[in-house]
């Protein structure tokens, strides 16, 4: 395993840390929902806390086309036996009472919710797999940086790196936000663009919001830290960047769909806010699996899903590498699924990385 | 906050546009295999460095512009009409 840096201060320390499989595509929620059972048992396995707490993920619908919307993926979940219960207006209200219910301009209607999701420690989930990983005998190489990939006759077989080169017969790539640069050495342009997604962190207060929420009429989600942050986010910035720093106008719109939902967060002050680079695929959903090079895989194009599918997708990766085939769950994710053009575009948005 | 030289209105800030992506990337011709098809619409460079993009002045003059910007330091270094091809820098 090697990382340029050290382990720990790309994505996997930028998210915002919330598990949950409430999506609508069979392919993807047979595949988030194998990594929320991995992630309830995840600290048995590791031996290592990483504070799974499944206290409910809710998303708020505002309209009676947004309640449909809700209604069709709940029933798409539950037909696959995962769990989605739909509450209406007075659920909201009893279960958090901030919300402004009744808001005059985007009343909430209910909202569908996924009581096994949750947060989970991110920080504990980088060091409880590289603990384990390590008790199970992998070399982990930090500060050193892949510098290019060696390929002779379409098949790979090794890599450049600043410590030196090593010979591989099998190179999985696993680098959320740099994918096309790592893809290129291989000389792959690959149908990923690099975006950036700002969260953040008010100062702390006591419990307050008890669940993961999701704002319905704007780009806004919020729950609460441990330590009594409020953590939230929005959408992405919406152009290419590779610096993991956001801009102003996300900034407003995040706080204002934040304070039309929860009007009491306008007396809280920001604490912290950052960026992490992510890939964006063309359609939203992930790619894990071969490329046209021999023994080269990926787990890639992860857009703002990869905290949840970390145990996933090793998972897969590590199925995908070792049979040099891919495994039910990850074989409708593939590179070439847009040259044939079987896209997992859940919202329907287009080719359009950043409007996915 | 990205401000962007519009040549018919002057300097705007982003709020005023929208991203269109990729702008080296050009349409083929109607009777252009599947595969020319497949790079138009899914192959990026994804540069970490110059960007050559499109961004339309939705809340302007409604003009699609190309825009020269660099993905690391967020600088606009040229704002092109769409007819015109803005030089990239090296560096």
């Amino acid at each position: 395993m090697l990382e340029k840096g050290p382990i720990g201060l790309g994505n996997t320390g930028r998210n915002t840390t919330i598990v949950r499989s409430n999506y609508l595509l069979p392919q993807n929620h047979h595949f988030y929902e194998h990594s929320l059972k991995l992630w309830e048992g995840l600290e048995q396995d590791l031996n290592y806390n990483a504070m799974v707490s499944q206290r409910g993920v809710v998303g708020l619908f505002h309209s009676e086309g947004a309640k449909n919307a809700a209604v069709r993926r709940g029933n798409a979940m539950r037909l696959s036996g995962i769990d989605a219960e739909l509450l209406d207006k007075e659920q909201i209200r009893a279960m958090c009472p901030l919300i402004d219910v009744d808001n005059g301009r985007f009343p909430v209607m209910g909202g569908l919710m996924q009581r096994r999701g949750g947060t989970a420690r991110h920080d504990a989930v980088a060091w409880g797999f590289a603990r384990a990983a390590d008790q199970r005998g992998v070399d982990i190489i930090q500060h050193c940086e892949v510098t290019g990939i060696d390929v002779e006759g379409g098949a790979v077989v090794g890599v450049q790196t600043t410590r030196g080169p090593i010979k591989a017969k099998k190179i999985g790539l696993a680098v959320a936000g740099n994918t096309s640069r790592l893809a290129q050495m291989a000389g792959l342009d690959v149908p990923i663009e690099s975006h950036v997604l700002q969260a953040f962190v008010s100062e702390g207060v006591k419990p307050l919001v008890d669940q993961v929420i999701t704002f319905g009429a704007g780009h806004f989600y919020i729950s609460q830290s441990d330590k009594g942050g409020l953590v939230f986010g929005g959408g992405l910035d919406g152009w290419n960047t590779y610096a993991q720093r956001g801009n102003l106008p996300v900034v407003e719109h995040v706080w204002s769909a934040g304070v039309a939902m929860m009007p009491s967060l306008s007396r809280l002050r920001g604490l912290r806010q950052w960026g992490g680079v992510m890939d964006m695929t063309f359609d939203g959903s992930h790619i894990i699996g071969k490329t046209p090079i021999q023994g080269l895989y990926m787990t890639a194009g992860w857009c703002y899903g990869g905290f949840k599918a970390t145990p996933a997708s090793g998972w897969c990766h590590a199925w995908t590498i070792a049979q040099d085939a891919p495994h039910t769950l990850n074989e409708a994710h593939t590179l070439d699924r847009f040259r044939t053009g079987r896209l997992l575009d859940e919202r329907g948005n287009g080719p359009f990385p950043w409007m996915q | 906050m990205i401000r962007i030289d519009c040549p018919w209105c002057g300097m705007r800030d982003e709020a005023e546009f929208t991203y269109r992506g990729d702008a080296t990337v050009t349409r083929p011709g109607a009777n252009a295999p599947e595969e020319a098809f497949h790079d138009f619409v899914y192959a990026r460079q994804n540069p970490r460095g110059w960007h050559v993009e499109w961004w339309y002045h939705s809340s302007g003059c409604r003009q699609f512009l190309k825009v020269v910007r660099h993905t690391m330091t967020h600088e606009v270094r040229t704002v092109a009409r769409a007819t015109e091809t803005p030089e990239v820098p090296s560096e």
